[in-house]
């Protein structure tokens, strides 16, 4: 197990700039512990990055670290461990806000993921902007944490919930958009990238469709944080969420990016402590940005690890392991035609490193079970998001999405797997 | 491998292929939607009755090889039972997919159903294989909402 932990916090972690694809799995992969073990007698093929993925040595040790020398409560204490610990979990801010390029630690609130970041939005600006008659327009391909927050609101408000429709190829059509956008729409919520289709949408363009009427957006990144290089002061939206846990960070940490004026303009969220500035039974002042929308003990230990996670990879050629994840899906997406009755669903021209695919005649559900028999793990089911399924008119898919520490031998194995599921069921 | 041969057996698959009683039933007395939320799997039971016995019983749906066929057998199982020979049935079958049946006993005892025994060794598919009895203890019961297994 020592050959997981070269990977120190003040080494520089090198993979050439000029990428051949073997570097990145000889520089990454063995700093993922959890990837060297046998599932069912089998070295595990781990496929199943967009649920979550997995986390390098350093994000382990650097939370492992906080809770034997550091752990303390934040934001109150004048003792030496609470200082630490605040300023540990504040630089965590400023990490962030340089990983998504925002302008301010003032625009990034702490949240426990991707989920909550959309429910507050929903619950503070919505109850502020939103009221009877008015519109929210989502997109056919949103998972259901884009969906159902937006859906209550329009349940409380009686509004309406629009949908953006999609192409065959599981494309969002912006000509549809465009006709979406009307003087009643009150924010556009959109995924940057689609757990269940794996689709790269243009949100940058998106955006400024919206902005044009006037709109906010906002954006679920919980997919694209692990694969892109996120920059919400070059997309403008005006707010981005996004989960620590799929971006090789713990769970139970996520970050809402919202500008500032907007933030400012809002309600505060949840009420309680590190929210205020003062209380009495008469009256509260809530505290500034971002700590308005930050009420209760956080998940300081989760945040500490989602800092290791972004120092990780910004020692990442990042370009180059984007690269790689798009080389690994082509050559899954090639390899799957050799299956019989085997479909890709989702064939955007942009994707992300996502293969959702279904076998004529065989549930996924089977596919499952037989590929974990063989120590494969991937996804299957409708991905929470029952509304894609629909459109294609599926009950559910199998989904292998890939990481930069996969390799193509793992593809055959996969391939090798569905070819036994063909066997038994077929 | 042996495990999902027992999983998969022959009868199973065969029943995945080709499912028995598979048809809407234009005069049931009873039909009833079955659903489990994670996975898609969505079948609607349709049962007649002839005061307490189950005089037909036929599925329509999508859904896995272990669901369906599961479906598929119970439905020729479960024709002309009465309710509380159903109840039991469905007891046994549960206690069988979740590992609590005596090993030996279960082909003497549950007859056909016995199939289902290895579905004990996956815990994530015990639920495909007892959607079809919820959904029709729910029709036999009359149960106006639909069932799911969560």
């Amino acid at each position: 197990m020592e050959g997981y932990r070269d990977l120190k916090q003040s080494d520089e972690l090198v993979i050439p700039g000029t990428v051949d694809s073997s570097d990145i799995i000889a520089g990454c992969r063995h700093h993922f512990p959890l990837l060297h073990q046998q599932i069912n007698g089998k070295a595990l093929v781990y496929l199943d990055n967009a649920a979550t993925s997995q986390k390098p040595q350093v994000v382990i040790d650097a939370m492992m670290q906080y809770y034997i020398a550091e752990n303390s409560n934040i934001h109150r204490g004048i003792h030496y461990l609470s200082e630490r610990a605040t300023l540990a979990y504040e630089k965590v801010r400023q990490k962030v806000v340089k990983f998504v390029n925002a302008a301010d630690t003032k625009e990034i609130i702490f949240v426990r993921g991707t989920t909550e970041a959309i429910n507050l939005v929903s619950s503070s600006f919505g109850r502020k902007n939103v009221s009877a008659g008015d519109e929210i327009l989502v997109s056919a391909m949103e998972h259901h944490s884009n969906i159902v927050p937006w859906q209550m609101l329009c349940e409380e408000r009686g509004s309406l919930l629009r949908v953006i429709p999609m192409n065959d190829q599981g494309e969002l059509i912006l000509e549809e958009y465009e006709k979406l956008l009307t003087p009643k729409t009150r924010i556009v919520a959109i995924s940057h990238v689609s757990n269940a289709l794996g689709t790269i949408n243009p949100v940058k363009q998106m955006t400024a469709m919206a902005h044009r009427h006037g709109i906010p957006v906002l954006i679920d990144g919980a997919q694209a944080a692990p694969h892109l290089r996120i920059d919400v002061r070059d997309i403008d939206c005006d707010f981005y969420a996004f989960s620590s846990h799929k971006m090789f960070g713990p769970t139970g940490v996520g970050v809402l990016y919202g500008k500032q004026q907007l933030l400012e303009s809002m309600p505060p969220y949840q009420g309680g402590g590190d929210m205020i500035k003062s209380v009495t039974f008469e009256k509260t002042i809530y505290n500034d940005l971002p700590h308005k929308f930050e009420a209760g003990t956080p998940n300081i230990g989760g945040g500490i690890g989602l800092g290791a996670a972004i120092d990780y990879l910004g020692r990442i050629d990042r370009d180059a392991a984007l690269e790689y994840e798009h080389e690994i899906l082509t050559y899954a997406s090639e390899q799957l035609q050799r299956i019989p009755g085997a479909r890709v669903v989702g064939t955007a021209k942009e994707k992300a490193p996502v293969l959702s695919f279904v076998i004529e005649g065989i549930h996924p559900h089977d596919i499952g079970t037989i590929l974990d028999h063989e120590g494969i793990a991937i996804r299957t089911g409708h991905h929470c998001a029952q509304p894609v399924m629909l459109r294609f008119g599926i009950p559910a898919t199998a989904r292998a999405s890939f990481a930069f520490y996969n390799t193509k031998d793992e593809v055959d194995l996969l391939i090798k797997g569905l070819q036994k599921v063909v066997e038994v069921l077929g | 491998m042996s495990e999902l041969q027992d999983l998969y057996q022959e009868v199973i698959l065969d029943h995945n292929k080709s499912p028995r009683n598979y048809h809407a039933m234009k005069d049931a007395d009873f039909s009833i939607e079955g659903f489990n939320p994670l996975c898609g799997d969505h079948y609607t039971v349709y049962v007649k009755m002839d005061n307490d016995v189950i005089a037909d019983v036929s599925f329509d749906g999508a859904g896995c090889a272990i669901s369906k066929s599961s479906a598929s057998v119970m439905t020729q199982i479960i024709k002309g039972k009465t309710k509380s020979e159903m109840e039991r049935l469905f007891s046994e079958f549960h206690r069988l997919v979740k590992g609590l049946f005596p090993r030996g006993e279960a082909a003497e005892r549950l007859g056909k159903l016995a199939v289902f025994s290895g579905v004990s060794e996956f815990p994530a598919r015990v639920k495909c294989a007892s959607l079809p009895w919820h959904t029709l203890k729910a029709a036999v019961e009359m149960k106006k909402e639909t069932v799911t297994t969560e």
